[in-house]
């Protein structure tokens, strides 16, 4: 394929899609069911300037960001030692993942009446006993049930790519490392973590991505009082199609540009997975 | 001279998925004596790679002892360096920093680690690749790195099994060449593990012969051809050709 036609074949659709958008926009004319691109456009234009009093999208999108991020990273503390564990150890294996299986199925939302009865409202900022100042507000606004939520669909994905990425190094990098003098903890950290490391980096990136979709319902949960996800909500029971529409866009942007940054890491550092045969 | 490797009574068994019991090895008794090239030669089924892994403690025997350097085995030791038949290094480190592992692992400094690694590496002819990563190596150099790699924490004994199975006719005798130009100049004990007539006949001291089903030594052959040999010389043409009708009896 020549250059120009790699640079243009994956624009056609979206383009042909703005258009139809646009073309049905203006025949229902109608913007609470579907309010044409150039409405949405004006939002996302100025996304320093605050909608609907709840906050720029800027703001809301960071605030939301730090929510997942925050969910994320447990579910990473917690996932890859246990996966390390579970893919190196048969008996530990056949221990937990039984149990840990029991979860698997279970689609983050369904836990939000658990978690509501179990956590409520208490946050971030209840947690640390921060009662008012800058930090309050911003503590306040991360909710123990949303971090629940997004750790739980941030967590399998992590969890089954380290397994994965464990179990599948070569039995002959162990059996070598152990001829040249590696203990356990050698063993661990110099060849399972480092071997498995582009399986968990892909895991990684499904974590995120899953997290991140979850967003949406942990900020839907009462007590949410920013965040994108609380944004496209709100907007929606004010009748803002517009700003839902721009809320979508926004967190299609964000989990792009994660998926992105994941692809480059990939890349980057783990050439020689893709070259090694 | 004394024997570096005394193995008595050994027997192995495994267990299959379905629990079945199957004997590896059968009544193993041998000794190897310091600065000996031994092949243990066999065709496949014949536990020769078991009867390595033994040796080298990577594996427990089911039921007898096996001595090395004197004490009884129970994991690697230091004194012995292991080249597998599948390349081994470490896809994400480097040549020097895959050859250098061993070292780390004693807690050598970087620049010790690295110096002693160079010099290795040099005279395997590796030295411009320092730098490379394995996937960057054709076939025969990852194996003389991998060789490099075992030696670089000076082991007495190098375990080989089938290090050169994977690599081209050419490459092979190039490697065969080297081994024993490198095992002449300083002796080391060597146990090479091969299911080639050939090769063993070229390479080793003595050549072990072992029968399938269970694993068992069946010959012991002392080859006593000087060094470097021929592979077009007559008397080549007569060693090959005893061990060669030991082995068609047995398969």
């Amino acid at each position: 394929m020549s250059k120009v036609k790699r640079y243009i074949s994956p624009v056609i659709l979206p383009i042909f899609f703005l258009i139809l958008w646009q073309f049905f926009s203006v025949k229902l004319n109608n913007p609470i069911v579907l309010p044409s691109v150039t409405e949405v456009l004006v939002i996302l234009a100025r996304p320093n300037s605050s909608l609907l009093s709840l906050g720029s999208l800027i703001r809301n999108t960071l605030i939301s960001i730090l929510r997942v991020g925050i969910g994320y990273i447990l579910a990473i503390l917690l996932a890859i030692p246990l996966g390390m564990l579970i893919g190196y150890s048969r008996r530990i294996e056949e221990f937990l993942m039984p149990f840990l299986n029991l979860f698997r199925p279970i689609a983050p939302l369904a836990w939000v009446p658990l978690v509501l009865a179990w956590f409520g409202v208490a946050s971030l900022a209840s947690i640390f006993n921060i009662e008012q100042g800058g930090l309050y507000s911003l503590f306040n606004n991360i909710k123990i049930s949303m971090l629940f939520i997004i750790f739980i669909g941030a967590f399998f994905p992590i969890l089954t790519n380290t397994i994965y990425g464990v179990k599948s190094v070569k039995k002959t990098l162990i059996d070598s490392a152990l001829t040249m003098g590696a203990r356990k903890k050698d063993i661990f950290i110099k060849v399972l973590l480092p071997a498995s490391l582009p399986s968990v980096i892909t895991g990684f990136r499904v974590g995120l991505g899953v997290a991140w979709m979850c967003l949406v319902s942990a900020e839907m949960l009462p007590g949410s009082l920013a965040g994108i996800g609380y944004l496209i909500t709100h907007a929606y029971t004010v009748a803002r199609t517009d700003i839902v529409i721009a809320g979508m866009i926004s967190i299609s942007f964000v989990g792009g540009l994660f998926d992105l940054m994941f692809q480059k890491i990939e890349v980057k550092f783990f050439k020689w997975q893709s070259m090694d045969k | 001279m004394k024997n570096v490797i005394e193995i008595k009574g050994v027997n192995k068994l495994f267990l299959t998925d379905k629990k079945q019991e199957v004997k590896a090895l059968k009544n193993i008794n041998l000794d190897i004596k310091d600065q000996e090239f031994v092949c243990i030669l066999g065709p496949s089924g014949s536990g020769k790679s078991t009867l390595l892994r033994l040796m080298e403690g990577l594996i427990d025997p089911t039921t007898g002892s096996i001595n090395v350097m004197g004490s009884p085995l129970t994991k690697p030791i230091p004194e012995a360096g292991f080249v597998f038949q599948e390349y081994s290094l470490m896809p994400w480190r480097n040549i020097i920093d895959n050859v250098s592992f061993g070292l780390e692992l004693r807690e050598y400094s970087r620049k010790d680690r690295y110096k002693i690694a160079e010099d290795i590496l040099t005279r395997f002819g590796l030295k411009e690749f320092t730098k490379s990563f394995p996937y960057e190596l054709s076939g025969g150099m990852k194996q003389r790195a991998a060789i490099a790699r075992a030696m670089a924490t000076s082991p007495k004994i190098l375990y080989m099994d089938e290090p050169f199975g994977a690599l081209d006719a050419y490459t092979r005798f190039q490697m065969q060449k080297d081994l024993i130009e490198f095992w002449l100049e300083e002796k080391r004990t060597i146990v090479f593990v091969t299911h080639s007539v050939e090769e063993a006949v070229f390479l080793g001291t003595r050549v072990i012969i072992m029968s399938p089903r269970p694993g068992e030594i069946i010959a012991d052959y002392n080859i006593g051809l000087s060094y470097p040999r021929d592979r077009w010389n007559k008397e080549f043409g007569k060693k090959f050709q005893t061990i060669m009708d030991i082995m068609n009896d047995i398969s």
